[in-house]
């Protein structure tokens, strides 16, 4: 839960901002977590915010919520959406049928948002007294409440407000919500004699018991849409039209998805293209910086190794790593925070689910894989979208399988030295991007596969029932989505790079100058796996610097050219030819350059998202599981082509 | 004339007649406002088959063939 302060008019508002719902009955865990805040935690007042252009679908939420709580405010967000759509809501009169505060906003306009302060202000203090209108159930379900709660009155620790909704979960029998219910009240609901005669009798007087959930929830669904009848005028019926024109075109049958892979395709080209020059400035001043560092390190007379290990190993990886992964960070992350916004990626699954429900998986896999793209560690995280416990963990399993930022720069190089080879400019990037887009399209073909062997091995299981909201089109906001790529996204992923490169960067300092007779135990490391990395096609740097790019996968381009150069810290990526030149030099030739890009997208996941999925599924054998799946399938590929090649070549 | 929502042709208005759906899905489809007498319209086609997405009550939601064809509606 996110916390925020707010100082207006002399006083200090402490926000808690609980999990966007839609409903507090279900199971799913933000629901349980938001309704047990409202119940326990007893905040002074609960604001919940409705969309304008939904808001039916949002007024049940509200009833909910009004069981369980009497101090609510109503804030009718999305006034200037709704205009648009000449939607017109009488908010007095909403406000005089709920029986609570109702605030208009416009969330861009700070004056509506004071608006909002002010009554949020009056009923803590109790200048508003909120009457929630709460829905009112049929007679004998009426009647089964006032037999149950009069039992519970006897437990004095239960506020009188709760005593009404407690007595309907009783008679419904929920028993994930009564659990939590015993727990904060430290009562006995479930496995209570007394209580269980009680709800007998209850039930008894009720004529469709089987159906009472469904009469419950039909109360609340009918209610709000009486309210919406009364409340808004909808002047143009057909207000969705626009937006069924849009899906028309994004989901169809034959432009759906190469629309869908022209949108990937635009913003890896323009994060490979935009990425460049920002990148070789960050170099050059990083650079700058270490001759400085380095006289100041000499005139303090500081000792040579000290200065070799801290400027030459530490920072260097660490500024290697901000000069490589920021700019393409900075541009990737806010062009897919803007689709985000956009709401198009519930359409990208919407697109996809076919193909994910032949593996037994859901569409809203594809949604944490483009989350991968900017960040496998978010894309893990990610994978909480998805309901079913088994597909998640396959999400999770195969989310490794499409390269990150940290590794479309190494393919981007590869691609530009081997693929593109001689093209200059335009040309070049695109037949670059065209080769990343290949690279990318086979890690989800082999994502897609793995997912369908495990659901046919260990994770047996049938696809699941689904439900996919996709929401209405909405203009995002710039500002907003700069904040949020930006700070919640690249710089908090950046913040983690450099956490794990700094020390990174001190153990390769130590095996690339540490050495016996006079080889660095890098370079026996590399000679001891050379004869395996040859089955793959790659050689033992490599494969080496790959086991060392596991903190961070940016370093490993760097630590290759390390190793061919015979020196201890990283080297300068300057420019892409002479890079080609120091490889090719070095024995690489196409198969080298095509495999390693193959092992680039396709092995173990890099340190910190080895954490996140050992934290997202508690499990050891779950994240050993997620290192070996994505490197048995690039060993095999590469050996693949290896074979291949040594025939025709 | 009465039928399952799998088989309401696109674009076709269709009343909700009974939810046969069971587990957390059917408490999904009821938060959603799937109750029984509710409008509700197939608008489009997933272009990878076998998920269809609906207008209801003012919202675009989708379902796959399997879990629409639980439900009764008529039209």
């Amino acid at each position: 839960m996110l916390l925020g302060h707010s100082y207006y008019k002399n006083n200090d508002f402490l926000f808690v901002d609980i999990p966007g719902t839609y409903s507090i009955m279900s199971y799913s865990e933000e629901e349980e977590i938001a309704r047990n805040y409202i119940c326990f935690e007893k905040p002074d007042a609960t604001v919940i915010v409705l969309d304008a252009t939904c808001l039916e679908r949002n007024l049940n939420l509200v009833f909910q919520i009004m069981e369980i709580t009497d101090n609510i405010v109503v804030c009718v967000n999305l006034l200037d959406e709704a205009k648009k759509k000449k939607i017109k809501i009488d908010l007095d009169k909403l406000s005089k049928k709920l029986g609570v505060p109702v605030v208009g906003t416009i969330a861009r306009k700070k004056k509506t948002l004071n608006n909002l302060l002010d009554t949020i202000l009056e009923v803590c203090e109790g200048k508003i007294k909120p009457k929630p209108k709460t829905v009112t159930y049929p007679k004998e379900i009426e009647d089964a409440i006032l037999l149950i709660s009069d039992k519970l009155k006897d437990y004095k620790v239960i506020p009188p407000k709760l005593l009404r909704w407690i007595s309907l979960k009783v008679l419904d029998g929920d028993e994930k919500i009564l659990k939590s219910i015993e727990k904060a009240f430290n009562i006995s609901l479930i496995d209570n004699v007394n209580l269980e005669i009680v709800k007998v009798k209850a039930l008894n007087t009720i004529k469709n018991q089987e159906n009472l959930k469904d009469t419950i929830v039909s109360s609340i669904v009918n209610k709000a849409e009486n309210i919406c009848k009364d409340v808004c005028t909808y002047e143009n019926t057909n207000y969705s039209k626009r937006d069924r024109k849009i899906d028309k075109i994004l989901t169809s049958k034959v432009f759906g998805i190469p629309i869908m892979l022209l949108f990937l395709g635009i913003i890896f080209w323009i994060t490979i293209v935009g990425a460049n020059y920002p990148s070789e400035i960050l170099f050059s001043f990083f650079k700058w910086i270490q001759e400085k560092l380095i006289l100041f390190a000499n005139y303090i007379n500081c000792p040579a190794w000290l200065s070799d290990m801290l400027i030459n190993g530490v920072y260097q990886t660490l500024t290697w790593i901000i000069s490589v992964m920021l700019p393409p960070m900075a541009i990737f992350f806010p062009l897919f925070t803007f689709l985000e916004d956009l709401g198009y990626l519930p359409r990208i699954a919407f697109n996809v689910d076919g193909l994910f429900k032949k593996c037994s998986c859901t569409g809203k896999q594809m949604i944490t894989m483009c989350m991968g793209f900017g960040c496998n560690s978010a894309g893990v995280t990610g994978c909480r979208i998805i309901n079913s416990p088994r597909e998640k963990l396959i999400a999770i399993l195969t989310n490794n399988f499409v390269p990150c930022n940290g590794r479309f720069p190494f393919l981007i190089s590869i691609a530009t030295i081997f693929i593109a080879g001689s093209m200059q400019g335009f040309g070049a990037s695109i037949v670059s991007t065209l080769s990343v887009i290949l690279v990318i399209l086979l890690g989800i073909f082999c994502a897609l596969l793995v997912s369908k062997i495990l659901s046919k091995t260990i994770l047996k299981g049938m696809p699941s029932s689904f439900v996919l909201e996709l929401p209405p089109y909405r203009k995002p906001q710039l500002g907003k989505i700069l904040i949020r790529s930006i700070f919640d996204r690249t710089l908090f992923v950046l913040g983690r790079a450099i956490s794990v490169a700094a020390p990174a960067g001190f153990v390769i300092w130590l095996f690339a100058s540490i050495g016996i007779n006079g080889e660095s135990l890098l370079s026996i490391i590399a000679n001891f796996l050379d004869p395996f990395a040859n089955l793959l096609g790659l050689d033992g740097y490599i494969l080496t610097a790959f086991i060392f790019g596991i903190p961070a996968n940016e370093i490993v381009l760097p630590i290759i050219l390390m190793c061919y150069l015979g020196g201890n810290s990283l080297v300068n990526m300057e420019d892409t030819f002479s890079i080609g030149q120091i490889l090719i030099q070095n024995g690489w030739t196409i198969l080298t350059a095509i495999n390693v890009m193959i092992f680039t997208c396709l092995h173990f996941p890099c340190a910190t998202t080895l954490l996140t999925i050992k934290k997202e599924t508690g499990s050891l054998k779950w994240t050993i599981i997620s290192f070996l799946l994505p490197t048995i399938c690039g060993i095999i590929l590469c050996m693949f082509t290896t074979f291949v090649y040594n025939i025709f070549v | 004339m009465e039928n399952t929502l799998n088989n309401l042709p696109l674009n076709h208005k269709g009343v909700i007649k009974s939810l046969n759906n069971t587990g957390t899905i059917r408490r999904r489809l009821l938060d959603l406002g799937l109750v029984k007498g509710t409008i509700i319209v197939p608008v489009l086609v997933s272009p990878s088959k076998g998920l269809r997405a609906f207008l209801v009550r003012g919202t675009l939601i989708a379902l796959r063939d399997e879990d629409s064809s639980n439900i009764k509606v008529s039209f």
